[in-house]
């Protein structure tokens, strides 16, 4: 199957830069670029530029004091409280020059994606310089400036009337883009990621499932520390299937962190790349049954920028162009442009092999614990037969 | 924690000479358990909990509804005396009723009359807040020796980071007595070089994170 897809990027996209120690770069985003490049999958053609967000786009989710207040960070003039206040100058969301015009444009990637989409130019939209889930409405949060989710489901929402269904694969959970939906019947939230008992941001229990009119359209799928390929997938898929048959949306919002592979450094989970290849395959076919194909994916997290998050993310828009996973080895091209950057050695081929990932001695207890959380979290997206 | 700064004080009551028939519209409408029973004074006289009504009520499938039982006094079936506790009481002590004595509320009782009501509900959200999960965080277990001054010493390198920390708990280490567990919820998404300072002081990290360095 061949669709018209397109891929979002521009340069102004690496400006997105806290500082060298921090483990969010967007250098993730050229890597992938220039892989998918050499493999001969991506050319110009396919690129779209995006612009910068408005003021009035980014106000469609946050507070305007918050925006005021990163711009202030932006040129040097917002004070410690304010800072303090508003999550900004922190370990993790720490204050840069122009980070206001670097995280606008990445909102503005997102936003870019959703029109390509929605005006039927394309079936399917990538933006990996977006994702940036953890934004909350007047808190910079989790290396989140702005939402670009949650701005470019309430674009949606104000342009389109279409019914929204985000899945976010992230090993964080989707916190900000939650919130932002958790009393809205029109846009249904599902997460899938590490119990949030050890990891950030600590949310994500299977009983938040939405308040008032939206209750019972956020689902959770909280899954254990060190849960590997077959039963991410296992939940992955069944969650997805359910929910989207329960929920029928039109179109489909995903945020693609790549940070539950083993190697990741930020957390507990023990994926592949075989989990990485699924995650674009189920949804790629779910947007053509329920959607007409329209799907509009992002990056996210992803901290072991070499080994893991290039090949992730560029099987989704694999996907996306050919809807099929490369296979085999990795161009040589790449991989001698970059070995000498990347501090590790760099994997030559797109899958994985097994023996990356530890003994997990209590594997079979891991598998049955979110095998009852999945149950649990399905009860709810029971549809009459 | 003091009582006081947990406890319900929009209490409903009842009189000793209402019916059990008010006394089970008075639960069903206000989906609650527990009716403290108070005399003019507002002294606490007994107290009726839903399990207490529903035993006084005739069986659903008895089809002759004994309506004169539901007329009866709610004093006919209330508990007394009653355990109740002060404001000034600790959160602590509260959870040790509930644990010896099987019940799940106790009224709050000051100068003799009702101020508010304790639940097992009330301390749960406590201890939510206690273990720091209501804040976005980063957990870190971390196993040291029980010898004075070691908690300054652990905290320093997470003030070194600029990283807050949202709650602290400290747990017995098995039966060990020269170890603690602390447990720490971090205002991080990172908790990387914390982890990394804190095991290059020498401190043991505990699941998950002791996994973390050998597949880096």
């Amino acid at each position: 199957m061949t669709c018209r897809s397109a891929f979002i990027y521009s340069d102004t996209m690496l400006k997105y830069h806290f500082h060298a120690n921090h483990p969010f770069n967007q250098t993730r985003v050229q890597l992938t670029k220039e892989l998918l490049e050499t493999s001969g999958i991506l050319n110009e053609d396919d690129i779209v530029t995006p612009r910068q967000a408005t003021d009035d786009e980014l106000a469609l989710f946050h507070d305007r004091r918050y925006i005021k207040a990163v711009k202030q960070a932006s040129t040097g003039s917002l004070s410690d409280h304010d800072a303090h206040q508003y999550g900004l100058n922190t370990e993790d969301t720490p204050i840069f020059q122009h980070m206001h015009e670097a995280a606008s444009s990445l909102v503005g990637g997102t936003l870019a994606a959703v029109d390509a989409v929605l005006s039927g130019q394309v079936d399917h939209a990538l933006n990996l310089g977006g994702g940036l889930h953890h934004g909350l409405k007047h808190k910079a949060s989790g290396f989140c400036i702005y939402n670009d989710g949650a701005i470019a489901i309430k674009y949606i929402r104000e342009h389109y009337d279409y019914k929204v269904l985000y899945v976010d694969t992230d090993a964080h959970h989707g916190d900000g883009v939650q919130w932002a939906f958790y009393e809205d019947p029109n846009v249904c939230t599902l997460s899938i990621h590490e119990t949030g008992r050890y990891l950030f941001p600590g949310t994500g229990d299977v009983n938040e499932r939405g308040i008032k009119m939206g209750h019972g359209y956020s689902f959770n799928i909280p899954i254990d520390a060190f849960t590997e390929d077959g039963s991410f997938i296992h939940s992955y898929e069944t969650a997805l299937r359910h929910v989207i048959e329960f929920f029928k949306p039109d179109v489909i919002v995903t945020q693609n962190g790549a940070d539950a592979h083993v190697y990741d450094p930020l957390t507990h989970l023990c994926s592949t790349m075989e989990t990485f290849e699924a995650i674009p395959l189920l949804a790629h076919k779910l947007a053509h049954e329920y959607c007409d194909g329209r799907w509009i994916a992002t990056g996210g997290g992803g901290y072991d920028m070499w080994r893991t998050v290039p090949r992730a993310w560029a099987q989704i828009w694999s996907v996306m162009k050919t809807g099929q996973v490369q296979t085999g080895l990795l161009p040589k091209g790449w991989l001698d442009t970059w070995q000498d950057q990347a501090e590790v050695d760099l994997p030559t081929t797109w899958h994985d092999t097994p023996n990356i990932v530890p003994h997990i001695p209590r594997a079979p207890d891991i598998i049955e614990k979110n095998e009852v959380t999945l149950r649990h979290a399905l009860k709810y997206a029971q549809t009459e037969a | 924690m003091l009582v006081e700064e947990i406890m319900t004080t929009n209490v409903r009551t009842l009189p000793p000479d209402a019916s059990i028939a008010e006394a089970l519209s008075m639960l069903q409408e206000h989906r609650i358990r527990h009716i403290p029973i108070v005399d003019e004074q507002k002294h606490v006289i007994g107290i009726v909990s839903d399990r207490d009504v529903r035993d006084a009520s005739p069986s659903i499938f008895d089809k002759r509804q004994d309506s004169i039982t539901m007329q009866k006094t709610i004093e006919t079936i209330m508990s007394h005396p009653v355990v109740t506790v002060h404001p000034l009481d600790f959160v602590e002590d509260i959870a040790r009723i509930f644990h010896d004595q099987e019940f799940a509320c106790v009224p709050v009782v000051k100068s003799g009359r009702l101020v508010g009501m304790v639940t097992e509900k009330d301390m749960l959200y406590t201890l939510i807040q206690l273990t720091g999960t209501h804040v976005q965080s980063s957990h870190i277990e971390v196993k040291v020796p029980h010898r004075p001054g070691i908690l300054p010493e652990v905290t320093e390198i997470f003030g070194q980071h600029n990283v807050n920390i949202v709650s602290l708990l400290i747990y017995p280490y098995k039966d060990d007595p020269n170890y603690k567990i602390l447990v720490f919820r971090i205002q991080t998404m990172n908790p990387i070089p914390i982890i990394q300072d804190l095991r290059n002081a020498g401190y043991t990290l505990l699941w998950p994170n002791e996994q973390m360095g050998p597949q880096l």
